[in-house]
């Protein structure tokens, strides 16, 4: 059997509600015993009891209607989060979050935040700028590679995003929702780049409203839906019965 | 999973974003760090010297002496409740030490004052004085003394911020009045007898006195620095703590 590169086990997350406190020191102060016993109460949830495992080298797909917890789970798989209750167990290297819009510093330029991305993920300097002539040659962002991002399209973003990740050898690679809004040309590139990682054995993690994409892509899938799991298996039957709910 | 050199190059590589980032380009920046201290040596040696007449011999030297590493201190803490705001979207995305943020930016202040230092050496020129040989190991000895105290207080300061986001306001108040207890633009001696005891209360009064003693006479004092190893200690001590409590909730409330 393959060695397990993801377990979940009976996952619980819950948040309480910061906002009683965000809102203010002075409100926190003033409100003192009010704002503990809220602060230790209002909690809401949003995954409840969630168990699965993926394997070394599986393409794992994560369905599920807006705010059903797709995006909790990814950031608990990433170790950003972590469980209130329950375990999670990551094994390898797990590259930086793909999702839109985050991610980079907008200041600096696709360059430096190619570096910037590399070292978070637990490369050393010398390492990324071994390879980055590859990164800018993937992304196709020719002479917008030296420009501060503040300037890129979300879809160039996205194009930088996904050749920082791609190309600085994951283990483990989360994408969510990533590919959405690039052209179609860069999106089937990296959807053949993903086909080749699978080849290479690279765990991988594909949030996605995409079904077709998941269909074709993924080994399996879970669906979550109201903070549980609803379905898990084959991705073809995840996506079919997902589809006969709507 | 992490090696010795991936944390090198994460604080090489963040410190130099934060210096980008703040500043723009590290030539304003250089700038800003020593014009922000020299305006306001400007306005204390008006108000004080000019105007109040204060007993003191090369005023604007012996402020200026004080108040660029006060500046480093003020800069850091101050920007302390917004670092990890500002760095959110690698926060929720990576799992890395987020007590790096925090160091980057006080590094990067100890930075510019280490390049504000060829002005002080200037003003000791113009009043005929020169730097001394004890600088050598004197200013490595206070920067990382003033380093761990103002880890410390960064540390803990960044990480209460991100639950309390007006905690920002208190801490800059909180500065002004350390600012004003603070031997910086009247010397200690100036204190009344009865209120020494609380000079030594403030944490930042030994390490202040002894830079400018350390940039005026070239002398240091054992007793001053082991005050402020002790004040460090506690604040790298403490703010770890609080960091550590609540590191692991940051990427909930960003």
């Amino acid at each position: 059997m393959r060695e397990r590169a993801i377990v979940f086990e009976g996952v619980h997350k819950s948040y309480p509600l910061y906002h009683h406190i965000t809102g203010g020191f002075k409100n926190f102060l003033f409100n003192f015993p009010k704002s503990i016993t809220q602060f230790m109460n209002t909690r809401y949830d949003v995954l409840k009891g969630v168990s699965f495992e993926v394997l070394r080298g599986e393409t794992f797909g994560i369905i599920g209607k807006n705010g059903a917890g797709k995006s909790t789970t990814l950031g608990l798989i990433a170790g950003v989060l972590k469980p209130t209750s329950g375990a999670v167990a990551v094994r390898g290297r797990v590259s930086p979050l793909l999702e839109l819009g985050a991610g980079f510093n907008p200041e600096l330029t696709g360059r430096e935040n190619i570096v910037l991305n590399g070292v978070l993920m637990g490369l050393t300097r010398a390492e990324v700028v071994r390879r980055i002539g590859e990164i800018i040659e993937f992304s196709e962002l020719g002479n917008f590679i030296d420009q501060p991002i503040r300037m890129y399209s979300s879809g160039m973003l996205a194009r930088l995003g996904f050749s920082v990740v791609a190309l600085l050898n994951p283990e483990i690679l989360l994408i969510d929702e990533v590919l959405a809004v690039g052209d179609a040309a860069f999106q089937s590139k990296c959807l053949s780049k993903m086909v080749q990682f699978k080849k290479n054995g690279v765990t991988m993690i594909f949030v996605s409203h995409s079904l077709k994409d998941v269909e074709e892509i993924c080994d399996r899938a879970v669906w979550i839906d109201n903070q549980r799991i609803r379905m898990l298996g084959p991705a073809r039957e995840v996506v079919n019965g997902y589809l006969r709910a709507l | 999973m992490r090696n010795y050199e991936n944390y090198r190059d994460l604080v090489i590589v963040l410190t130099q974003k934060e210096m980008k980032v703040r500043y723009k380009s590290s030539i304003f920046g250089y700038f800003w760090s020593v014009g922000h201290p020299l305006a306001l040596a400007f306005v204390y040696f008006i108000a004080f010297k000019v105007i109040m007449k204060i007993q003191m011999e090369d005023y604007s030297l012996f402020l200026i002496a004080g108040l660029f590493p006060w500046q480093w201190f003020a800069t850091s803490v101050n920007a302390a409740p917004v670092v990890f705001l500002g760095n959110a979207s690698i926060i929720k995305k990576v799992n890395f030490p987020r007590s790096i943020i925090p160091l980057t930016t006080v590094l990067q202040d100890m930075i510019h004052f280490l390049l504000s230092v060829p002005v002080i050496v200037l003003f000791l020129f113009m009043y005929h004085k020169s730097p001394s040989l004890s600088w050598l190991y004197g200013i490595p000895i206070l920067l990382v003394l003033q380093l761990l105290l103002t880890y410390g207080v960064a540390l803990a300061v960044s990480s209460v911020s991100l639950f309390f986001r007006d905690f920002e306001r208190l801490i800059n108040i909180f500065i002004t009045l350390l600012f004003y207890f603070t031997p910086i633009f009247y010397p200690e001696t100036m204190v009344p007898k009865e209120y020494h005891h609380l000079l030594y209360a403030n944490p930042l009064s030994p390490l202040m006195i002894s830079w400018r003693e350390l940039f005026l006479t070239g002398q240091l004092n054992a007793a001053s620095l082991l005050a402020t190893l002790f004040y460090g200690v506690i604040a790298f001590v403490g703010g770890y703590l609080v960091y550590r409590k609540l590191s692991w909730k940051f990427a909930e409330v960003l």
